[in-house]
């Protein structure tokens, strides 16, 4: 009996400090991976930041295959990790059946949204910065036209593919935009060497200015783009400073400030569905001193004007996910 | 399409098919000994890893090839330990030579650079950069307003990192070795029936260890060229697959060197294809046209065989058929567009189809249409002495 008591006691108390001790935020990469320059760095980044602000650590995990998706989210809810936040779309499934089991875990899924009452959807209007970035591939291009080079074939990536060449047309209408997607498996987000055989392919079409929305395969895209003296643009994260002096600029989705936001707010964290855009700075374009020969006055003259303008209403930019249509665009 | 299109197809094709020849070499000379070998992705992996990441460190391509050699002969020595001395399993040996070099490279990478598994983007000595030929023009833009016979010199001739060269170099050397030498036909004995050699008081264990090492050695090279030639730097992965269809491949060439360049060729000229033309159009005549004529070809051939041939061709040679009716038919809006117009409407063959060309030329391949790919004698089984 006592002996009982002792180890009931003792698995209390182990309980008690174990839920105690790991209150902490959990972050879950998708399959590019923590380091991919671009997306996922980017949510890295925000979780850093508020790790150091607040001296704070947090939980993390890369995933290497789409089997793991549920596991991960699973494992991190059973060991009290509050809030879980997760970087990727493809999560939508395993989240769906996962938040149903932990209703007193927080959620934050970043690009889908998923309806469950501990969930926070984040989504950001790409549209509206690859507009931007979009009009300023065409101010800077020779040859009236430019390139497109997706990572997997999926709305999200048609959506930025549709806001840049809306963009493009719109200070150009008689511009050709090129658009190619790596692949349509997850591997495409990953594939360097096929995003350089695109890049050179749509050069020898006629495109002065690339834009790679493909997380690491975009790397190969800037590297080529680099080797053969043409502008690109970069996604995501400012990937201005990969090649300085040649890449146009980059289309920022404030990732980091999403999972900081979520991080910050801890247990907190405010279920429901956000749109991050131009107007709260959630998307926009990068300036600095890599590339600040390359934007003009002139061109940022036309491009804040049109900033103001998307903010105002004044410009609706068409969503590719609200009718799985482009006016711009021929997919 | 005009000319510099054709032109660059041409010359796209060769940068795909460069680690596809060189891995199918490798292999060429691996199962020609009688040791199968699935390892070439493996192998390729860990050299581009190693290549990459010693030519990052020391600032000199030529130093990280070496690494990149000395990695993959390091897995062939494995594998050549496992196959040969050990006599286990070959293929399972490859398999695990796979998964080592997956995992190992990006662990390596990790704790060596700390950039989540990839090297540090590589640039200027540390790269192996074109060979540009006197008077070749070098950037596409500049390619693209000469004239048609400085488009091909620049284009296709010049402009190819060392090792392409060296590549197409390999498949001469490699039908010499194997068919001109004594090594060579003692090599390709040891594959068709090991104890004749033995008998002749040859080694078979030396052979197939040089051959094993051979292979080592050129997919060294493949990787080395996937990492510092046609990008700059290792990325998680970053072979893709490339070993396996280097099998394919060697499978369709029916293992011999010349016919290996052309299947790599035609492999690299689909990857070409579907990187360059996204969506391919054509008007649906020719769709049907090819299809009936598939169909018409597999029937006529298998009436020459036996009774299963007819039932399994004949149905699939139907279902060809059926799915050209059914597209035609499926074109034909009544009133509007009538079934002779419907010929000529525009139909998007999907890029998938183009991709997945290699895998299935690789079962035209092993269903016997080309003749019989017959794999050597004693591939995948250890030699015993004595018994």
């Amino acid at each position: 009996m006592t002996l009982m008591q002792k180890f009931l006691s003792a698995s209390a108390a182990l309980a008690l400090t174990a839920g105690a001790a790991v209150a902490e935020p959990a972050l879950i990469f998708d399959l590019g991976g923590k380091f991919d320059k671009s997306f996922n760095e980017s949510a890295f980044n925000g979780a850093t930041r508020w790790a150091e602000e607040t001296g704070g650590s947090f939980a993390e995990v890369e995933l290497q295959s789409d089997a793991q998706r549920e596991q991960a989210l699973r494992r991190f809810a059973e060991a009290g990790n509050n809030p879980i936040v997760m970087a990727g779309f493809s999560f939508a499934n395993a989240l769906t059946e996962v938040a149903a089991d932990y209703p007193d875990t927080k959620f934050q899924i970043i690009d889908m949204v998923v309806d469950a009452p501990n969930v926070r959807s984040i989504v950001f209007a790409e549209e509206q910065g690859s507009y931007l970035v979009g009009m300023a591939a065409a101010l800077a291009s020779e040859t009236g036209t430019v390139g497109f080079i997706g990572g997997m074939d999926i709305p999200l990536i048609r959506n930025f593919a549709c806001g840049y060449a809306q963009g493009v047309l719109a200070v150009n209408p008689d511009a050709t935009v090129i658009s190619n997607m790596t692949g349509t498996t997850p591997s495409a987000w990953n594939d360097p060497v096929k995003g350089s055989e695109l890049t050179i392919a749509q050069i020898s079409q006629g495109a002065d200015v690339v834009y790679a929305a493909a997380g690491g395969t975009g790397v190969g895209v800037l590297q080529t783009a680099a080797d053969e003296g043409i502008l690109s643009i970069g996604v995501d994260s400012n990937q201005n400073y990969l090649h300085p002096g040649q890449v146009l600029t980059s289309m920022l989705k404030r990732v980091d400030n999403a999972v900081y936001d979520a991080m910050k707010a801890g247990e907190d964290l405010e279920p429901g569905f956000n749109v991050m855009d131009l107007s709260n700075e959630g998307v926009g374009y990068a300036v600095d001193e890599n590339n600040a020969e390359l934007i003009n006055d002139d061109m940022t003259a036309k491009l804040e004007e049109a900033k103001a303008m998307i903010v105002a209403g004044d410009i609706a930019v068409h969503n590719y996910n609200s009718d799985e249509t482009c006016p711009a665009l021929d997919f | 399409m005009d000319f510099l299109t054709f032109v660059q197809l041409a010359d796209a094709t060769v940068r795909m098919s460069i680690p596809l020849l060189l891995a199918c070499l490798a292999g060429l000379f691996s199962e020609r000994a009688g040791i199968f070998d699935i390892g070439l992705e493996g192998k390729m992996l860990a050299a581009a890893f190693f290549a990459a990441a010693v030519s990052f460190s020391t600032g000199s391509v030529w130093i990280g090839l070496l690494a990149g050699l000395a990695a993959s002969l390091a897995l062939s020595v494995i594998h050549g330990l496992a196959s040969i001395t050990l006599r286990g399993n070959q293929l399972i040996s490859g398999v695990a030579i796979n998964f080592l070099a997956a995992g190992l490279t990006v662990v390596v990478a990790q704790s060596w650079f700390k950039q989540g598994g990839r090297t540090p983007q590589l640039s200027g000595a540390s790269r192996f950069d074109g060979l540009d030929w006197p008077g070749a023009l070098t950037r596409v833009r500049e390619i693209m307003t000469a004239p048609p016979p400085q488009q091909f010199y620049s284009e296709f001739i010049s402009g190819h990192s060392i090792l392409v060269y060296f590549a197409f170099l390999c498949v001469p050397a490699s039908w010499w070795l194997l068919y001109r030498t004594r090594f060579g036909l003692r090599l390709r004995a040891v594959g068709e029936n090991p104890a004749a050699v033995d008998t002749a008081g040859i080694s078979v264990v030396g052979l197939r260890f040089t051959a094993v090492l051979i292979c080592g050695l050129l997919c060294g090279i493949a990787g080395a060229y996937l990492s510092t030639a046609a990008q700059a730097g290792f990325t998680k992965d970053m072979t893709a697959n490339r070993g396996f269809i280097a099998l394919a491949a060697l499978i369709f060439a029916k293992w011999r060197p010349w016919h290996a360049m052309g299947a790599c060729l035609l492999f690299g000229l689909f990857f070409a294809i579907d990187n360059r033309f996204q969506n391919i159009q054509l008007h649906a005549i020719w769709i049907i046209v090819i299809l009936v004529g598939l169909s018409a070809l597999m029937t006529s051939y298998a009436l020459r065989r036996d009774r299963i041939d007819v039932i399994v061709l004949g149905g699939f040679s139907a279902l060809l058929t059926l799915i050209a009716i059914g597209m035609w038919i499926g074109l034909t809006v009544p009133g509007e567009v009538s079934m002779v117009q419907a010929l000529w409407q525009v139909v998007k063959l999907p890029t998938q189809l183009i991709q997945s060309m290699p895998y299935i030329l690789t079962v035209v391949a092993l269903a016997g249409f080309v003749g019989k790919a017959i794999p050597p004698r004693a591939g995948g089984e250890p030699y015993v002495k004595e018994r």
